[in-house]
């Protein structure tokens, strides 16, 4: 099932536009993630995700309205498919489960 | 805040982007960057914010962003052709008077535009059976004598041919032809006049003229060898086999004895589009026993009948045979005794010959590249003015077409799509117009092949596939120039308010451009009119030129060698015959001979023009003589020993201090022999009319003298002629007459204007035609489009006759406009361009310049009036009821 799992920057850009509810776009989603990761993000590589996110079916998109700012350019809102929630939610279940299973004192060593 | 507002990313980046981005991306892509653009304006300054800009239009071209090729919008072009084609059927019938305005316009100068597709078809194909075409050049001589004007000549001499074979490198392989080569030639009980050329044998290793039998490389080397072309040996030989068989060349009063020639070789036909024509070729090493004596055609300066072509190496570059060619013509003029004459060699490439630059002494008449351009540009005036009427009319149909188009665009067509309809529209009518167009230019292909003798000679205008595709590539070409304009027009079209409100379409709109169109046609109309009437003027002044001697009456009699005094003996017995005289050549309509004349000054010599005649050639033409006298008849074998010459010849030499009385008795020398002069003649016009007098001499010979000149008065003139034919055949059974008036003759030279009379004229009528039915078409759609203006000026109490003034007025002003561009135009042209190489030329008259413009403004009246006057006359309750 090739396609269907989620990279670590894909499971970013899905997590952020989740947290940004309707204010996700393009531009948006890379002003966030660069708050939240500290580096810095390419315009270039969100676009790229987020189109493979919609190919994948994680993601859907419209258009919203236009305004006088952006050269009059619509904005491209993402939001979440109930596909991106379990694609999600299964990453996330993979690692909690892998942080379960470490014994405390391995970590602590280090 | 507002400085940050104008600045905006750079244009072709943006341009760039929405090229290649899909469209359903582009729109947020674009958003984006803008948005980027306008924080990087803000932190970084605005050079670097459009940096940053590109780079990142650059960095998005991925293959996701990449547009797919919009196959599927090709398809609907495809599909929609078959819906343009229906639509532009409907279009056509509907509007009959639109329709008929343009296919005639489009066919009627389409028609000249095939004639010069096909004549540029023929002349292309000339030289192409040569297989090392791109590397043979002739060399060519410029001839300048003082501070005359430079001679371009296609000849050159057999001297600079022999040193360039010898001393210069550069060239692969070298051939001398000259011209002279024929005459009668015998076998057997059959005689045949043949015309040809001498030649050397590489002549077959630089051209592909292949034998048929014999072999190329010893066929013209041994002297007294001829090669036949196939069709030559044909009349001679029949079907037996010539080769080796003997010919005799008769003798004639100018050859003293019989020669024979054996032939060595049989000449495959020559083809249609070679620029030189012969019927036998004479090997080159007769002509050294022949003329081993007379020095003079070996000479640096006799220039006159020699053609060198040279075979350059495969790698070989012309410039560098040039740059030797330069210093030979350099060397050779200094060692010239005769000062005055400067000599330089230049090289024409093959291709260059038969559609090239004019020169003299063609060794086969060709085309002038010139001319070609000119006609070439006048055709092009007159295709472009039937594309403005197409534009034109289309614009100005708008009321009714917006609408379609409106609904069009509503349904979904984008600008491009009704781009296309209108550039289908516009080729399927220019198809149309072809169709009529090939018919008329079936009818006028043999008229223009029969302008002047040479085009029958040059060209075949046959029909070939290729050309076919020519035609119909022109007729698209000229469907896409015409339907450009209105294309762009209705692309732009606002479909919401074309559907809403009818009355906002700008009508008017264009209306200067479609104005300019007008008068620009007018314009170029008025100058071709204008232009005809001059030339035909000049033309006619020419044949009535007084020339300075008789031409009424006197039949000019070309002896083809026969002697003189047997067919004079002969023609003295018919009794309308009053007069006979006989000379060299026929003057006034061409031919010039010159001969190198000293007087004192043994290092001065001038080039002087002369004809030979007998005792009776003054009197029969009527030449004046100022002082001394005639001829007076000599024994045949007498020695040259007497001149009598012009006025002109008398002031430049400075004889007898310009007196033609005291001139009498002095001597000038010519080729070493003193010459008395007899008497002096007033000046009269040796060359044809366009050139100046000059110095002229007549010579008395009892020898060569080619021609009879009969005076003639007869009431019957067929009967006359027919006694002639017959006295004549009774002499020579070889050749069939060749008499010629001699206004006929003179008529004869000024063919190349009557040639250009007739183009420019027919150009000139399908411009008029083309304009004033364009014309027509604009006053009737802008008078049907102000109806009801027109009908409420008349409720209101306006007269019929204001009413054609306000119509016509606009149109009235345009035409003045032309008129005021194309008379000075035409003028100025004519003055200070064409007439000003003619020497003696005719004053522009009133009649000529302004007849023209007055015709066509009347043309141009009547259609403005008839249209005006009806609608003006038109009930306006009718009108204005049905709205």
């Amino acid at each position: 099932m090739k396609g269907t799992n989620l990279g670590e920057f894909e499971e970013l850009v899905l997590l952020t536009i989740a947290a940004l509810v309707n204010e996700a776009y393009s531009v948006g989603i890379c002003d966030e993630l660069e708050k939240h990761t500290g580096r810095t993000v390419k315009l270039g590589v969100v676009h790229a995700v987020l189109n493979r996110l919609e190919e994948k079916g994680f993601v859907k998109s419209k258009l919203g309205e236009a305004t006088n700012v952006r050269g009059g350019k619509r904005k491209r809102y993402y939001s979440i498919t109930s596909a991106g929630k379990a694609g999600v939610l299964k990453a996330k279940e993979v690692r909690d489960q892998l942080w379960s299973i470490i014994p405390e004192m391995a970590l602590k060593r280090i | 805040m507002k400085e940050r507002k104008n600045i905006t990313p750079p244009k072709w980046a943006e341009w760039l982007l929405s090229f290649y981005c899909r469209p359903e991306l582009l729109e947020d892509l674009q958003g984006d960057l803008n948005e980027y653009f306008d924080r990087n304006v803000k932190a970084k300054g605005s050079k670097k914010a459009k940096l940053i800009y590109i780079l990142n239009v650059l960095k998005f071209f991925r293959s996701y962003t990449l547009r797919k090729p919009e196959i599927i919008n090709l398809l609907i072009h495809w599909i929609m052709i078959g819906s343009y084609i229906k639509t532009s059927g409907r279009n056509i019938v509907r509007n009959k008077l639109f329709s008929a305005i343009n296919i005639i316009g489009l066919a009627a100068s389409m028609s000249v535009g095939l004639l010069l597709i096909s004549i540029v078809h023929d002349m292309l194909l000339y030289e192409e059976f040569h297989t090392k075409k791109n590397r043979i050049y002739r060399v060519i001589g410029d001839y300048k004598y003082l501070n005359e004007e430079t001679v371009h000549l296609a000849t050159t001499s057999i001297k600079a041919g022999r040193s360039i074979r010898e001393n210069i490198s550069g060239a692969e392989d070298l051939v001398i032809l000259r011209h002279g080569f024929g005459g009668d030639f015998q076998f057997g009980d059959n005689i045949l006049p043949v015309k040809g050329l001498w030649a050397e044998p590489n002549l077959f290793n630089i051209f592909t003229f292949p034998l048929l039998k014999g072999n190329p490389r010893t066929a013209l080397l041994e002297p007294n060898s001829i090669v036949l072309t196939e069709k030559t040996a044909k009349k001679l030989f029949g079907d037996s086999d010539p080769i080796g068989k003997t010919i005799i060349q008769k003798n004639n009063s100018f050859e003293p004895s019989n020669r024979t020639y054996v032939i060595t070789g049989i000449l495959k036909e020559l083809p249609k589009f070679s620029h030189m024509k012969f019927e036998a070729l004479g090997s080159f090493s007769t002509l050294d026993i022949i003329e081993k004596t007379n020095e003079g055609i070996w000479e640096w300066n006799s220039i006159w009948s020699n053609y060198v072509y040279v075979l350059l190496p495969k790698d070989g570059a012309p410039a560098n045979l040039q740059t030797n060619l330069d210093r030979l013509s350099d060397e050779e003029n200094s060692n010239m005794t005769d000062h005055n004459t400067r000599i330089s060699l230049l090289l024409q490439p093959l291709g260059k010959i038969a559609l090239g630059k004019d020169l003299d002494n063609q060794i086969s008449p060709n085309m002038s590249i010139g001319m070609l351009w000119f006609i070439t540009g006048l055709s092009f005036i007159v295709l472009l003015s039937a594309c403005f009427n197409y534009t034109n009319l289309s614009i100005a149909r708008s009321l009714r077409r917006s609408r379609e188009v409106g609904i069009r665009k509503v349904i979904g067509a984008r600008k491009i799509q009704v781009l296309v309809q209108f550039l289908s529209e516009a080729t399927i009518f220019s198809l149309i117009a072809l169709m009529l167009a090939f018919v008329i230019f079936l009818i006028i292909r043999p008229q223009f092949l029969s302008l002047t003798p040479n085009l029958h000679n040059l060209l075949t205008l046959d029909l070939t596939p290729a050309l076919v595709i020519y035609f119909i590539v022109l007729a698209v070409l000229i469907g896409v120039i015409a339907g450009l304009l209105p294309g762009f027009f209705y692309a732009k079209v606002n479909p919401i308010m074309m559907i809403k409100n009818v009355s906002s379409i700008r009508v008017f709109r264009h209306l200067n451009m479609r104005k300019a169109l007008i008068a620009t046609q007018f314009t170029f109309s008025l100058i071709f009119i204008t232009s005809t009437l001059i030339t035909h003027k000049q033309y006619k002044d020419f044949l009535a030129f007084d020339l300075g001697f008789n031409t009424e009456n006197i039949l000019n009699i070309n002896l083809h060698g026969n002697k003189p005094e047997i067919v004079k003996k002969e023609l003295s017995e018919i009794p309308e015959i009053r007069d006979i005289s006989k000379s060299f050549i026929i003057t006034s309509v061409g031919n010039n001979y010159y001969a190198s004349i000293k007087y004192n000054d043994p290092h001065d010599s001038i080039n002087v023009w002369y004809n030979k005649i007998d005792e009776n050639y003054i009197p029969v033409l009527g030449f004046k003589i100022i002082s001394g006298h005639n001829f007076i008849s000599r024994p045949e074998d007498t020695e040259e020993g007497e001149v009598i010459v012009n006025e002109r010849l008398v002031k430049l030499l400075n004889i007898g201090n310009r007196d033609p009385q005291k001139a009498i008795g002095e001597f000038l020398i010519m080729d070493g022999k003193k010459l008395k002069i007899l008497g002096v003649i007033s000046d009269f016009h040796y060359s044809t009319v366009d050139r100046e007098i000059g110095p002229f001499m007549f010579r008395y010979s009892n020898k060569d003298l080619h021609y009879i000149n009969a005076k003639i008065t007869s009431s019957d003139l067929p009967g006359t002629m027919a006694k002639i034919e017959k006295a004549w055949n009774t002499i020579d059974t070889v050749h069939p007459l060749n008499a010629t008036f001699y206004d006929d003759q003179i008529q004869q030279a000024y063919g190349e204007y009557s040639a250009m009379i007739k183009t420019i004229g027919f150009l000139a009528c399908l411009a008029i035609i083309i304009s004033s039915i364009g014309l027509l078409g604009m006053v009737v759609f802008s008078t049907e489009t102000r109806l009801r203006e027109i009908s409420i000026r008349k409720v209101l109490g306006a007269e019929v006759s204001n009413l054609i003034y306000l119509l016509s007025k606009s149109f009235l002003f345009l035409l003045i406009i032309s008129g005021l561009i194309a008379i000075p135009v035409t003028y100025l042209i004519f003055d200070k361009i064409i007439l000003s190489d003619v020497a003696y030329h005719s004053s522009i008259g009133f009649f000529e310049l302004f007849f023209g413009a007055f015709a066509v403004m009347a043309i141009a009246l009547i259609m403005i009036g008839s249209q005006t006057f009806k609608v003006a006359r038109s009930n306006p309750a009718e009108v204005l009821k049905s709205e």
